[in-house]
């Protein structure tokens, strides 16, 4: 543990540039606005960058604490289940490699966004929201416990909703923002329960004390269905808080509608990285989600079908951002994949080389949408290669990238984490599908067909062949200002090359650097070693379904769409209709979910509120007391005059009542008798008999009178003369108010 | 002396405002808005030093000595914030109201200066009479709130909200005499005293139908469901002040009573009936959620949110084990902040455009962008997002209630044997997925989409009256939020301090006789309840 580094001024940065954008972003220029928005992601970059360097100097398992603010964030004492939450942040290997892609990627489209949001009104509040998303993620991955993460978690979901949103103007994109943040808290929902149930079974949510053995212990312990532990259901419902924020099955649903934000937000937020940040909670917990592998094998499984089904959707899509929207979703379930066959490097390996050729597809596209005043049909465009030389190489090199070429990085990352899938098999276990791990790699095999088809299918379109939309348009494209291409350069020449990061083992045995820097904080992942033969077969297959895709998009887009596409269009159709649909999930979801909801919250009001209580039962009620009620309109005419005088009436009353029976019940007594020797104790006040100067008299009836001073002990004792029956009588007298109370009492009185 | 004079401060204020001219409404509202200021400023001398698990600045004066009645306030750590959350939103709401309330200024400002009286004076109140008196002096300001500045249907909302709270508590001041005369008898001592009454020594039976009476009166209050259909008609109804307050601190008497009278004396009838009531908070929070979705008029759908989110609060306080507690207390700053600020929102609209329902809305956020700022931020504090006030409250509620039977001595109270906490909390936890629902489809109906009501085009953007009125709800949702340590550390060993006490008074008394089953007791408890002690305290 070092707690040298200040790592609370990473997301603080851009924290307070978001806070100045927002507040006065537009009493200070676009220059200005521009300058403190890309000013404080860059500054969050070298201190992340220098962190990352002390890091990898320090020892392997090192790890820097911060926190956001000195002291506590929320504690509750409860015995041995007290709660005591830091704002605590930390930064281990894992977290390094998220904070550099969040702020260099980040970075990168702060700059791109200067020219592309140029004309934009908003333009402050534009960099503002960037900013507090920026700081958002951050903090989601230097949180050192589930909530602190949470913070972040739901931060950025809000930075997504307002991004999304952000020409609210119009209800489609105001729309897909609320959808987005709800679906999110659908997933959300999820992750607080996981927090909960991890917090039952251990006590707590740091981090660090979750990776050790103790808690794991605890997390073992059964849970009620034979076979299942408290990590089981802990795992799944952390899982669904990332299926909502990584757009995985079934929540997906949210990530196509929110292409309705500007192009660069879509480029930062919802592919690079807060769609990653499920993929990071699952490396992050890994302890927790490997004692059950049904777990696993879930997380690979819905990862399996998401790639494979959001693949094929991105094969009929036409807008551009809506291909790159699905391939999005495809290539997260190749992480999730990677990650939920306990491939974490590869999984983690996979989101930042996607981070770096996701952005720049978007960027690009952003580009060519730029170029062509906003159209996104791929289907209108076409020959942009010379209008658009810079955006068209390196999208092209992005795309080959996705692809899975060698020796681009996508071929690497993904090919990593296919071998582990083809690999992932548990033979000790009894109940177990042994045959789930092929047909993970099987369906993964098949997305990387699509997406090496879809992806060139929509390079030809755009620039291949020749221009099919209005010519008008055709003659104003233009290539993007600097500011814009020189993102994309960087990204292109990172899309091309980190694949050298991790180099697997059969091309060299020492160069999977990127393996070798996450291992520690990954706990030494269980490595799969397929033998050389099948790694080079795994990986030759994987080369050839890439170039199939290609050739397959060549032949059908590569001088525009040829007549083949119609007619298989045609022969295909009800297929091709599923498709272009979506297969109807939203629909579907909004017949079997939103509108019963619907239906049953006006049922709720309509027939339980107004009809049931408010009706019957009130109502009837109130024909009960409106007998009473015809008694008391008297009294309450609404003239307020009158109330105030009840009030205060009632108020002298009880004054009075204080006033003038202050020496009340002061005079009840007891008779202790002798003989003919009597003591009399009277019983004072019942209650601040002490505060009050009380005079008491005592009359014993034969003509002795006893007077007591104030505040004396009222006790009196007498002998009597001879037998008879004598009256007592006690007065207290109370000299502040003049009032006095008495009680008296035979006595019979026998000498002997 | 501190804590007398916060209580009394705002009703000499009253006095005051009534002895200056009906005319001169300048001087009524800017005299009003000063004692509401001083009656803060003053409140906040009671945080320093405060010894949270005790009774500070004690105010103890003979009033009535020969019934026993005392003049006796006190402040802990359960009191302190509710006390200051009152006197925050006081002036806060009095400024608001500067162009709102044309008419009878006066008779406004008075009511709620005497309303403030009564809300502080019943959460600092530790003696039962004193407590019961405070208690109906804040129903009728509240009542003339509603009756004389407010909507179309007034007559009918206030007599209902009248209604519903004399029932409960007429209820609660049978029982509260019928704990007096038992003092008596045990103790021969007449006092209505909080700590001597609560270290009486009950039956079951006694304890049950007590705590039913006490618990009707404050269950209306939350309100409770199925008790909470006079809630929205009162919001409806209600001037924005009035809801305000009514939303952010009157609601809190439920939970507060809950807390801190009905749970602490009578431990062995709150252990059997805390299931049910668990229940009905839990139908509270889905069921007002899902009918707030359905609402067109926006004070009406931030109505029905309140049920479901002091629904949070009665759960967290049924898990009965710190982090529950702890919560319920946060949540119920959280919401009065929050809800407040709802409330004041939909005022700024509803004095522009003289409407709340939501499709004449549309685009503001377009025409008000400081607005849209303002209520973005309270709507989404209401929604729970970390960092603003909203979640903590909620997190240590579900946090608390996820594993009710662990409380801090092993006791198995309110949800144990039979009920499932993990599926108690689950269900509640679909409040935060709904909460987002109905909030920002409210929010995209009413600030965001197209500006196409013409009336809508040339809306004044915030005033700096108004932005003055919603920067301290902002701050506090913030503070809330990030910092809710302030609150918590003396929150806290308070509530540490009475589930201690309730968990040494709860173990189980042999002389008692065996916990009874509920329903089967509940009518032996009300005949006794009505056979004993004829003339009970005259």
């Amino acid at each position: 543990m070092i707690d040298q580094f200040p790592l609370h001024w990473i997301p603080l940065f851009p924290l307070l540039g978001a806070a100045i954008n927002l507040l006065i972003g537009r009493r200070l220029g676009r220059t200005l606005a521009a300058l403190i928005g890309c000013g404080a992601v860059a500054a969050a970059m070298l201190l992340g960058w220098e962190a990352t360097w002390q890091l990898g100097h320090a020892a392997p398992s090192a790890t820097f604490t911060g926190a956001l603010f000195r002291g506590t964030w929320i504690h509750a004492s409860d015995g041995n289940y007290s709660l005591h939450l830091n704002a605590g942040l930390m930064l281990d290997r894992l977290s390094a490699v998220m904070v550099l892609v969040i702020t260099s990627v980040g970075f990168l489209i702060h700059l791109y966004s200067i020219a592309y949001m140029e004309a934009d009104a908003h333009f402050s509040r534009y960099f503002g929201y960037l900013n507090l998303f920026t700081g958002a993620m951050l903090i989601l991955v230097l949180g050192d416990s589930l909530p602190v993460t949470f913070i972040g978690w739901e931060g950025v979901g809000l930075c997504s909703y307002l991004l999304i949103g952000f020409w609210f103007d119009k209800e489609q994109n105001a729309s897909a923002g609320r959808k987005a943040f709800i679906v999110n808290r659908i997933g959300d929902f999820g992750f607080v329960l996981g927090m909960l149930l991890i917090f039952a079974a251990t006590s707590t949510l740091q981090y660090s004390d979750l990776s050790s053995a103790p808690a794991l212990a605890q997390l073992r312990r059964p849970l009620a269905i034979p076979g299942a532990s408290y990590a089981t259901f802990a795992a799944l419902l952390l899982f669904i808080g990332a299926t909502g924020k990584s757009a995985q099955l079934p929540l997906y649903v949210w990530l196509p509608d929110a292409m309705a934000g500007p192009t660069p937000v879509s480029a930062l937020i919802h592919a690079a990285t807060m769609v990653t940040a499920g993929v990071y909670m699952v490396a992050r917990l890994h302890g927790v989600i490997e004692i059950d592998p049904f777990a696993s094998g879930v997380i690979a499984s819905v990862g399996a079908a998401t790639a494979l089904l959001a693949a094929t959707i991105g094969v009929a899509q036409k807008p551009i951002k809506k291909i790159l929207a699905y391939s999005t979703v495809s290539q997260l379930g190749f992480m999730f994949i990677g990650v939920g066959t306990r491939a974490y490097t590869a999984g983690m390996f996979h989101l930042v080389t996607h981070a770096l050729f996701k952005a720049g597809l978007f960027l690009g596209a952003g580009s060519i949408m730029h170029a062509l005043g906003g159209l996104e049909d791929v289907t209108q465009m076409g020959g942009l290669k010379r209008k658009l030389p810079i955006t068209r190489w390196t999208f092209l090199i992005y795309c080959l990238a996705i692809a899975g070429i060698f020796p681009f990085s996508g071929f690497f990352s993904k090919d990593a984490i296919l071998a582990s899938a083809f690999g992932f098999d548990f033979p000790e276990l009894a109940i177990w599908p042994h045959w789930l791990g092929h047909a993970i790699y099987a369906a993964g095999v098949t997305a990387a067909l699509l997406t090496a088809f879809y992806m060139f299918r929509a390079y030809f379109l755009v620039f291949g062949g020749e221009f099919r939309g209005p010519p008008e348009v055709h003659a104003h494209a233009h290539e993007s200002p600097t500011a814009m291409t020189i993102p994309l350069v960087v990204l292109a020449v990172g899309a091309a090359g980190a694949g050298l990061l991790g180099v697997p083992e059969i091309f060299h045995p020492e160069m999977n650097h990127f393996e070798e820097w996450l291992s520690p904080a990954l706990f030494a992942p269980t490595l799969l070693h397929h033998s050389a033969a099948l790694e080079w077969g795994l990986m030759g297959l994987a080369t050839a379904v890439a170039l199939v895709g290609i050739s397959l998009a060549w032949w059908l887009y590569g001088r525009g769409p040829a007549p083949a596409v119609a007619t298989l269009a045609a022969r295909l159709r009800p297929l091709h209709r599923l498709v272009e649909n979506r297969y109807y999930l939203d629909e579907v979801y909004d017949l079997l979910i939103v509108r019963p909801l619907r239906a049953v919250a006006y049922v709720f009001w309509k027939v339980i509120d107004a009809l049931l209580i408010d009706l019957v039962l009130v109502r009837g009620l109130a024909l009960v007391v409106d007998l009473f009620g015809r008694m008391i309109r008297y009294v309450q005419n609404g003239d307020a005059q009158r109330y105030v005088v009840g009030v205060v009436l009632g108020i002298a009353v009880f004054a009075g009542l204080g006033a003038n029976w202050v020496a009340w019940r002061a005079a009840p007594f007891e008779v202790e008798m002798h003989g003919a020797e009597v003591t009399v104790r009277a019983h004072g006040a019942p209650v601040g008999a002490e505060t009050r100067p009380l005079k008491y008299q005592f009359d014993f009836g034969d003509g002795t009178i006893v007077k007591l001073p104030e505040r004396a002990v009222p006790i009196a004792s007498h002998h009597y003369q001879g037998n008879g029956t004598r009256r007592i009588t006690v007065t207290a007298y109370d000299p502040r108010w003049g009032t006095h109370s008495r009680e008296s009492r035979l006595v019979e009185v026998r000498t002997r | 002396m501190i804590l007398a004079l916060v209580t009394l401060l705002p009703i000499v204020g009253a006095l005051l405002l009534l002895l200056v001219p009906r005319e001169e409404v300048g001087l009524h509202r800017g005299l009003g808005f000063l004692f509401a200021l001083a009656t803060f400023v003053v409140s906040l001398l009671l945080v320093p030093g405060l010894k949270p698990a005790e009774w500070n600045a004690l105010v103890d004066w003979v009033w009535v000595a020969p019934l026993g009645i005392h003049f006796k306030l006190g402040v802990d750590g359960i009191s302190l914030f509710l006390v200051l959350l009152t006197t925050f939103l006081m002036p806060i709401v009095m400024l608001s109201a500067h162009q709102a309330i044309a008419r009878k200024v006066r008779e406004f400002y008075v009511a709620l200066l005497v309303l403030e009286t009564g809300m502080i004076g019943a959460f600092v109140a530790i003696d039962l009479f004193v407590f019961y008196v405070f208690w109906e002096v804040m129903l009728i300001p509240m009542y003339f709130l509603i009756g004389i500045w407010g909507g179309d249907r007034r007559l009918y909302a206030s007599i209902k909200f009248v209604l519903y709270t004399l029932v409960g508590s007429l209820a609660m001041v049978v029982a509260i005499l019928y704990l007096y005369v038992r003092h008596h008898e045990a103790t021969g001592l007449w006092t209505f005293d909080y700590d001597a009454l609560q270290k009486l020594v009950l039956s079951s039976r006694e304890q049950l139908a007590c705590f039913l009476a006490f618990a009707l009166a404050f269950c209306i209050k939350v309100p409770l469901f199925p008790l909470h259909t006079w809630l929205p008609d009162a919001h409806v109804e209600a001037p924005t002040a009035g809801s305000v307050i009514l939303a952010g601190v009157l609601l809190k008497f439920g939970t507060y009573g809950l807390l801190r009278f009905a749970i602490p004396m009578f431990p062995q009838a709150v252990v059997q009936c805390g299931p049910y009531i668990t229940w009905l908070a839990l139908i509270g929070i889905v069921y007002g959620s899902l009918v707030a979705w359905a609402q067109t008029d926006v004070k009406k759908l931030i109505a029905y949110s309140s049920v479901a989110h002091l629904g949070f609060v009665v759960l967290g306080l049924m898990a009965w084990n710190g982090r529950g507690v702890d919560g319920a207390m946060v949540q119920m700053l959280a919401h009065g902040i929050s809800t407040g600020g709802l409330f004041l929102a939909i005022g700024v609209l509803y004095e522009r455009r003289h409407t709340r329902r939501m499709e004449e809305f549309g685009g503001i956020a377009q025409v008000m962008p400081r607005f849209f700022a303002v209520f973005a931020i309270v709507m989404l504090a209401s929604v729970g997002l970390p960092g603003l006030s909203g979640f903590v409250g909620e997190f240590l509620i579900l946090l608390g209630s996820f594993d009710a039977w662990r409380t801090a001595k092993g006791h198995e109270l309110f949800f144990g044997t039979g009920s499932h906490p993990k599926l108690i909390a689950a269900i509640a936890a679909t409040g935060v997925i709904l909460s987002a629902v109905y909030l920002l489809t409210m929010f995209q109906k009413v600030m965001l989409g197209p500006n196409a009501n013409p009336k809508n085009r040339h809306l004044p953007d915030l005033s700096a009256r108004e932005l003055a009125v919603f920067a301290p709800i902002v701050v506090m949702a913030f503070w809330l939020g990030i910092y809710p340590a302030t609150f918590l550390d003396r929150i806290d060993p308070a509530v540490a301090h009475v589930i201690g006490q309730f968990h040494e008074k709860a173990t189980d008394r042999p002389e008692l006789g065996p916990t009874p089953r509920l329903l089967g007791t509940l009518s032996k408890a009300a005949a006794a309840a009505a056979t004993a002690k004829p003339g009970g305290g005259g």
